[in-house]
């Protein structure tokens, strides 16, 4: 199997504090990670390609620093990385993020042939959209199954367990697929010396727009049909009725009351 | 301290430091109280890759230097359990008297059990012969292309687990060190049994046996290196493990000051945080002053290491320094935890517990005195100091 | 800029099995707010099998028409032919506006469908508006896991497209005397262009664990301390007619499977009444229940990050709690 997973470069979210003085983010000294779902794709097209043979290739578009990312992902498992770097790439929304990747799938495609399967994580932690993995699969004119929380591959064709409400679906989807993944239930391996020590060997190419065919109108702010209008850091709530009774059935009665006063239950 | 680490290095110890979290802390205290070895820890830490860490590329290892090697088992130690890493590291360090005396054969052969995830465990001290090594009573007697060996070992450390066994035993005791002999011994080997397993005051994640040899015939293809040769060949893989044997004081003593650190700011007395006491605040002063020291010998030793200076005065230096220093910080750190420390419930009286081994194993701290004062003694006082 | 031809508002309604899912009626009610506002027709759009008595419903909650694709290949969700046949119908009627549910599947369609119009689509909104001056519509929606909300809008490409969160807007009281147009199209998607398939469709056969539809949502965290202790927190479930959920740490230690978990990497959940038993309030968790209607915290720590979101909070071991609470309610009911 010819394999690219998409990675973006993320700061973690769950170090992320508020400042409570100012109300806004507080973005500095909060480390850079993988995102957590596409670390959990990786892990996948990992046990696709331990099963089947072949070659697990990774792609970023971020700033050089993303490299470091994808260094992460060369010491759990995989065989090479791409980053993609131009300032005309910068505020690119979900569309014109799916666009750029997809040429750069292309490209790529001209060298190292068609990648059967593009996983993805089902949305970054940080934007939590959702929909660069579906809009690069509608940009490649591919089929895609979207929450996958496991693949295999059956006769050449992907069987992906995908979460439904109830439980889940098995569907069954030919290649080449864009596949995005939600949280699996094993855990991603953890990364091995010898991959640290390859990773930090290994020389990551950048691409730029100048490397390969592509629009620029259609990148970057100008390429991008959303606009951000404004951001702001939602109000805290602080007006919780705190219920301390001197024992639990006190506790409870005085909150049923309140309860059923308000016609919550 | 700011240490000038590469930033491989620094990924390195991130990993290590996560993997540890992740995959030992939470399962350090069960074991503890059972004191058994974590078998099913072992796996994910063997794919890793910290169990061939320092056997070189060639043999299937990851090749790194000694430094490396303590700056990883350093932070594995610190956010895991330094006893897990005893046994679980023990495969390794067992192996470097092969890579040092043996053939490419015999590295060969021990490396595939290491490398395929196997443990190995290395067997010098007998009941009546700790610190003595001359007086070793194991024998060891050629007959034809066998040697048979008979006698008793003590505290080997993963001598329940072990594959295979880097044992040392005499092949002419009236010769003292100049008749100890090195051998690979492979666990099936008919005459050779495991005896009790010790229950420790510390390291209980460690595996620690007696191992028994009663007519046990070792082909003679298994010995390492010459006869005669085994004293110098430990002494050696001595030289060069002390940086990776002294770290796990590092490690315990640093995670009992951190310890000890968080509690002193978060409890209360008298209305103020402990460490807003001035005597509390020069304990950890104190404990962070010994621990930084130790922790510098360390690094300098692994360095040496590296630049293939092997010194074993310093050696001996380094060990004794780091097996004083993990005591007094630890019994401090319980200290400054009160009733706590003592409780069984918070983490420090562990690391005390497995803080004691440090001044006793790999040479007490009182023969270590002994090696030191005699370099000392022969010094000329009117030469450089090199 | 102005977009000749674009008119109305949609609002897919997703079906399974001919069943609707109730997020679709939930934005028919910001839907005919903001339809009425911009003067356009507020559209349900159904796609499935045997819809009948869904188009039917949507004009009861508000729709001025429901415009029904109706097919074998729609009975269950199919990426291509809800794409393929949503895309025939906005290049045949030209919609300003098309609202999503975020569901799995209004979040696998919606970006198909976008990406091939060229035209924006905001995920999992929270809030809309329209803003006066250019009528475009004000999407807010929430990032950096619920610590940031960001209004986005589509100002130079139509149809404006967003997904909407499930449980954020509720559906009004049904009218049986409103009436609209129903219109049936019939689309012929090519069955080669239906690329995947479902082979088999497993139901997680110990409980449905609906949380998108929930109205009560009783969690347990780290605090139930074991997988036995979800009996306490299943019971007050039961008692309450809700479903049970867990926070990350529950579901990680093992103690229940991830189709209860709630946050940012499980559900996002806007039930009536939220009671988070043992549950600390990480802001992961916050992300994907703080738009419950009413959210009661039980935590034995009164400094909990959960109390400063909760409406109600009782400071106390949840063991000894909620057991009097599945009572105290049993006693009010009877």
């Amino acid at each position: 199997m010819n394999i690219l997973v998409c990675v973006k470069q993320v700061p973690d979210t769950t170090e992320i504090k508020i400042d409570p003085v100012t109300n806004t983010l507080i973005r500095e000294g909060v480390p850079s990670i993988v995102n957590t779902f596409d670390g959990y794709a990786l892990e996948i097209a990992a046990r696709v390609r331990d099963k089947n043979g072949g070659t697990i290739t990774i792609l970023t578009m971020g700033p050089e620093q993303a490299k470091k990312a994808i260094k992460e992902c060369l010491a759990v498992g995989a065989d090479k990385g791409v980053l993609l770097s131009d300032r005309a790439f910068g505020g690119s929304d979900t569309l014109a993020t799916s666009y750029v990747l997809s040429r750069a799938v292309r490209h790529l495609e001209g060298r190292l042939g068609c990648f059967d399967v593009v996983f993805c994580g089902k949305q970054a932690i940080d934007g939590d959209t959702g929909q660069v993995g579906p809009e690069l699969a509608a940009h490649l004119g591919r089929p895609q199954v979207t929450y996958a929380s496991d693949v295999e591959v059956v006769d050449g064709e992907l069987r992906v367990k995908r979460e439904s409400d109830e439980g889940y679906d098995i569907i069954s989807c030919p290649t080449p697929a864009v596949v995005t993944v939600v949280k699996t239930a094993y855990e991603p391996r953890n990364p091995t010396i010898k991959g640290k020590l390859a990773a930090n060997r290994a020389e990551i190419p950048t691409l730029t727009a100048a490397d390969f065919e592509i629009d620029t109108s259609l990148c970057g702010l100008n390429g991008s049909p959303t606009k951000v209008k404004k951001t702001y850091t939602p109000a805290r709530g602080g007006k919780v009725v705190k219920i301390q009774e001197s024992d639990a059935s006190k506790s409870a009665a005085a909150l049923m009351a309140m309860l059923s006063d308000a016609k919550i239950l | 301290m700011k240490y000038q680490y590469t930033e491989l290095q620094q990924e390195l110890r991130q990993m290590a430091k996560d993997f540890a979290i992740k995959e030992i802390a939470p399962y350090f205290k069960e074991y503890d109280v059972k004191g058994e070895f974590p078998r099913e820890l072992f796996e994910k830490y063997h794919e890793a890759g910290y169990t061939t860490m320092m056997i070189p590329e060639e043999y299937g290892g990851q090749g790194l230097g000694c430094l490396d090697c303590v700056l990883i088992n350093e932070m594995l130690g610190q956010y895991g359990d330094v006893g897990f890493l005893a046994s679980a590291g023990s495969g390794e360090l067992s192996m470097m008297p092969v890579i040092i005396g043996g053939t490419q054969d015999q590295i060969q052969r021990y490396g595939d059990v290491i490398i395929t995830g196997g443990h190995a465990a290395f067997s010098l001290t007998e009941p009546d012969s700790g610190s003595d090594a001359a007086s070793i009573r194991t024998t060891a007697v050629r007959d034809g292309d066998y040697y048979v060996l008979n006698g008793r070992k003590c505290f080997v450390t993963s001598g329940g687990i072990a594959d295979i066994y880097t044992v040392l035993a005499t092949v002419d005791r009236s010769k003292g060190t100049r008749g100890i002999t090195c051998f690979m011994i492979e666990r099936d080997t008919p005459g050779l049994s495991v005896g009790k397993e010790e229950d420790k005051m510390g390291l209980r994640l460690s595996n620690t046996t007696d191992l028994i040899f009663d007519n046990c015939r070792v082909p003679a293809a298994n010995r390492v290196g010459d006869e005669g040769m085994g004293f110098k060949i430990a002494m050696k893989n001595l030289d060069r493990s002390r940086p990776v044997g002294s770290i796990g004081a590092v490690s315990i003593a640093q995670a009992a000051i951190d310890h000890a650190l968080k509690y002193a700011k978060e409890r209360k007395t008298f209305g103020k945080p402990l460490i807003e006491n001035q005597a509390i605040a020069f304990m950890l002063a104190d404990m962070q002053i010994q621990c930084e020291a130790a922790r510098n010998l360390v690094y300098r030793c692994a360095e040496n290491i590296d630049k293939g200076i092997y010194d074993s005065e310093f050696g001996s230096i380094v060990k004794t320094f780091c097996g004083d220093m993990v005591m007094d910080v630890t019994v401090n750190a319980v200290q400054i935890f009160g009733g706590y420390g003592y409780s069984r419930e918070y983490p420090v009286e562990k690391l005390m517990r497995d803080a004691k081994i440090f001044a006793i194993f790999e040479g007490a701290n009182q023969i270590q005195r002994i090696v030191i004062s005699r370099a000392m003694m022969k010094r000329d006082l009117n030469a450089l100091k090199d | 800029m102005s977009f000749e031809g674009y008119r109305d508002l949609w609002v897919f309604i997703e079906t399974h099995r001919g069943q609707a899912k109730s997020v679709g009626y939930e934005l028919l009610t910001p839907g005919r707010a903001l339809a009425d506002r911009a003067g356009y027709k507020l559209v349900a759009v159904i796609i499935g099998k045997n819809i009948g008595a869904a188009a039917a419903r949507a004009i009861e909650h508000g729709a001025d028409t429901a415009i029904v694709v109706d097919g074998d290949i729609y009975d269950v969700y199919n990426t291509d032919a809800v794409s393929l046949a949503l895309l025939a119908l906005i290049d045949k009627y030209k919609p300003d506006t098309v609202l999503f549910g975020a569901t799995n599947n209004g979040r696998d369609a919606g970006p198909r469908v976008a990406c091939a119009l060229k035209t924006g689509l905001t995920a999992d909104c929270t809030g809309l508006d329209i803003d006066a001056e250019t009528g475009n519509i004000l999407w807010t929606r929430p990032a950096f896991g619920g610590n940031l909300m960001a209004q986005i809008q589509c100002p130079d490409t139509r149809p404006q497209m967003g997904t909407v969160r499930p449980g954020v807007f509720k559906k009004t009281a049904p009218d049986a005397a409103r009436s609209g147009n129903v219109i049936s199209e019939d689309v012929s998607v090519d069955p080669a262009q239906i690329r995947t398939r479902v082979v088999d469709s497993i139901r997680e056969v110990a409980e449905a664990v609906n949380l998108d539809e929930a109205e009560i949502i009783v969690s347990g965290g780290r605090g139930v301390g074991g997988p036995e202790g979800f009996a306490a927190i299943r019971l007050l479930a039961d008692t309450l007619g809700g479903v049970v959920g867990a926070s990350r740490a529950a579901v990680d230690a093992g103690w229940i499977p991830h189709a209860h978990q709630v946050g940012q990497t499980g559900k996002t959940v806007g039930p009536k009444v939220y009671i988070a038993c043992g549950i600390s309030g990480a802001i992961q968790h916050l992300a994907g229940m703080s738009g419950s209607d009413t959210i009661i915290a039980v935590n034995r720590d009164p400094d909990a990050p959960i109390f400063e979101f909760a409406h109600y909070g009782i400071v106390g071991d949840l063991f000894e709690v909620i057991p009097r609470l599945a009572e105290e309610y049993r006693k009010m009911k009877a």
